[in-house]
């Protein structure tokens, strides 16, 4: 059984504004495949595991392994790396680039990575926006469309490099129930045509029922839903 | 591997998407580049014309033969006074020729050596200019007419008439401006004149002359080195003055004191004679380049300003570039490109802006009673200025937006991200 994502004993600290130790002892794995949501109260640590799972947030004691490779103690332009090819990112707020078009937003990762030649890029980052459902929008500026579509967007942009793992930060929060459902289909529905692993962290009971599996978590440790 | 296509495509969307704000940017280097070219062209080109004035008309090296006294009285060479305190009071010159002794040889031996560029002998005659009854003091410069333009341009003062004609008839006079005016002449007029000695000789005038300087114009005139000789009645071989000019101006203070050993006469070099004009260049290139650099510097902080803001403005951006793949680094280089292309782009403007208004300075007319030569204000168009002034312009934008810049690269995505 191969693991897309693990991570063993990690600990994490604020120091500001008191020393707090929000992540406790964390160990868990995700199968290829797998549509892992994190549930849990404000405050529990569950968006802080998520930075250290993306490779953002670096202060922490433990060890991540993405395919099996250890990304701990990696130097940040590597990990820049890693997150260019290997990660894709949705967050609550859309983060689109606001003065580039939709497509140009989409293309970004690609062109980083530099891996395709830039018609071919081109024709994928359509190709995605077509999946999405939103074509139509290529050539606007990110900051004209409405939130649903951006979110739609961002997670076009998430796949444009055909990530092993999405990994999405209340990807629904900011959206109303009929664009919430969609972007959820969309989730499921890359994971079950396409095998994507996908791990979102979310407050809505709702989105993470109808995921594969819940991890819970309190106080900084994951309480329920490991496998172990 | 950086992967500039893409970084400089993000900055220069940034750059278009802010226009104005990069605009103001740009027009800030624009018009402290723009500002460097006029000054330094306008004052190198006013030095070169003072320096040309200066080194034109200056020899590198002058000889001639001092009346001083003796620096060893004949008490000095007295037998058993030699460690005593000798004090001679009112000591007189010794009794010498002006002319210097052995010119001839001592011209020839110059003409032949490498180092020397070009001679001319002079021979300085006072005499009088008779305006009626009236003696008018003045001085005639017997010289070789040709040699003097070709290594001292005399020709550039020459407001009328040809001073070539000096070589040609005889007994012909360029007389200075001031002393024609006063004796009421002009070219083909004729001119009395009395030497020292008693003599008068008329001389006819074939050009008039303005140096620029009232003093020497009111008195000094130019005849033909023979003319002068026959003025003053002597020989072929009396002459006061030697000018030289060398190949390489640098040598003029070695050279000069090696003949003034070689010789026995005084030898003065051109950097002791205008010891002040190259401070005067000094001074002027160091207002230029302080001027420039100050307005640069101001241009500068424009930048660094505005790519401040800009970064506070674009954190989500800078987040989501990190997030999405992009390294620390890349995301510098997006904002100091930004910083650069601002100053490429003022830089050039103001290259092409400086260059317009200098060209409009070289064509306003400027006309002086002192340099006869000269209509227009003097300009150096040299395209070495054009080059440090856009090197200015690039390392001044560097450094303003590498500040702004290394702030966006240490950025935290997940400080932005969970701010929000």
């Amino acid at each position: 059984m191969s693991y897309v994502l693990e991570a063993r004993h990690i600990d994490k600290y604020f120091y500001e504004p008191v020393e707090f130790h929000v992540l406790r002892d964390i160990s868990f794995r995700m199968r290829r495949g797998e549509f892992v949501s994190v549930m849990g109260k404000s405050g529990c640590g569950k968006s802080t595991l998520l930075y250290i799972l993306s490779t953002m947030d670096t202060a922490y004691t433990g060890e991540l392994y993405l395919n099996g490779e250890l990304l701990t103690g990696r130097p940040q332009p590597e990990l820049a790396r890693v997150r260019n090819a290997h990660i894709g990112f949705v967050f609550q707020f859309h983060y689109l680039l606001p003065e580039f078009t939709v497509l140009q937003n989409v293309m970004l990762p690609a062109q980083k990575l530099a891996r395709k030649p830039q018609e071919q890029i081109r024709q994928d980052a359509l190709d995605k926006l077509e999946l999405l459902g939103i074509a139509d929008q290529a050539h606007k500026l990110a900051y004209r469309i409405s939130g649903g579509q951006k979110q739609r967007v961002a997670i076009a942009r998430a796949l444009i490099n055909e990530p092993d793992i999405i990994m999405g930060d209340e990807p629904t929060g900011n959206l109303d129930s009929t664009n919430s459902d969609n972007v959820f289909r969309i989730f499921r529905d890359l994971c079950d045509t396409r095998g994507l692993s996908l791990l979102m962290v979310t407050h809505d009971l709702d989105f993470a029922n109808k995921t594969d599996r819940i991890l819970e978590m309190e106080d900084g440790r994951i309480i329920d839903g490991n496998e172990e | 591997m950086i992967n500039w296509k893409v970084l400089l495509s993000i900055s220069r969307t940034h750059l278009l998407s802010r226009i104005r704000q990069s605009g103001i940017a740009a027009l800030g280097v624009t018009f402290g580049i723009s500002t460097f070219i006029i000054l330094v062209s306008f004052m190198t080109g006013l030095n070169q014309l003072l320096d040309g004035i200066v080194l034109d008309r200056t020899p590198h090296v002058h000889l001639y033969n001092e009346i001083a006294p003796s620096e060893r009285q004949p008490v000095d060479l007295l037998e058993g006074l030699e460690n005593s305190w000798n004090v001679v009071r009112s000591v007189k010159p010794r009794l010498s020729q002006e002319r210097i002794p052995n010119a001839l040889p001592i011209l020839a031996y110059l003409r032949r050596h490498e180092a020397v560029l070009g001679v001319t002998p002079q021979l300085k005659v006072n005499g009088f200019y008779l305006a009626g009854s009236i003696p008018l003091s003045g001085i005639l410069n017997g010289i070789e007419i040709a040699n003097e333009i070709e290594l001292f341009n005399l020709d550039d003062y020459v407001v009328e008439g040809d001073p070539l004609l000096l070589e040609r008839i005889d007994n012909g006079i360029l007389i200075g401006a001031g002393a024609a005016a006063k004796l009421s002449v002009g070219v083909g007029d004729r001119v009395q004149v009395r030497s020292a000695q008693g003599e008068v000789f008329p001389l006819k005038i074939v050009g008039i002359y303005q140096s620029g300087l009232a003093e020497i114009d009111d008195v000094q005139s130019y005849v033909s080195l023979q003319t002068a000789q026959q003025i003053e009645g002597v020989g072929t071989n009396y002459i006061t003055d030697i000018n030289l000019k060398l190949k390489h101006i640098q040598q003029a203070p070695r050279f000069a004191r090696r003949l003034a050993a070689q010789f026995g006469i005084t030898a003065v070099d051109i950097n002791t004679a205008n010891a002040q004009f190259e401070t005067g260049t000094f001074v002027r290139n160091l207002i230029t380049y302080a001027v420039s650099i100050t307005l640069l510097v101001v241009a500068g902080f424009g930048i660094y300003n505005i790519l401040n803001m800009v970064i506070y403005e674009k954190m989500n951006d800078i987040a989501i570039l990190k997030a999405t793949g992009f390294s620390g680094r890349d995301v510098k280089y997006i904002f100091m490109s930004q910083a650069v292309l601002i100053g490429l782009a003022g830089g050039l403007l103001g290259l092409l802006a400086g260059h317009l208004i200098s060209v409009l300075i070289d064509h306003t007319p400027f006309e002086t009673q002192a340099l006869p030569t000269v209509t227009t204000y003097p300009v150096n168009f040299n395209p070495l200025f054009y080059l440090i002034g856009l090197g200015f312009a690039l390392v001044a934008t560097f450094f303003a937006g590498y500040l702004p810049a290394r702030k966006a690269e240490k950025i935290d995505p997940v400080d932005i991200i969970r701010g929000q």
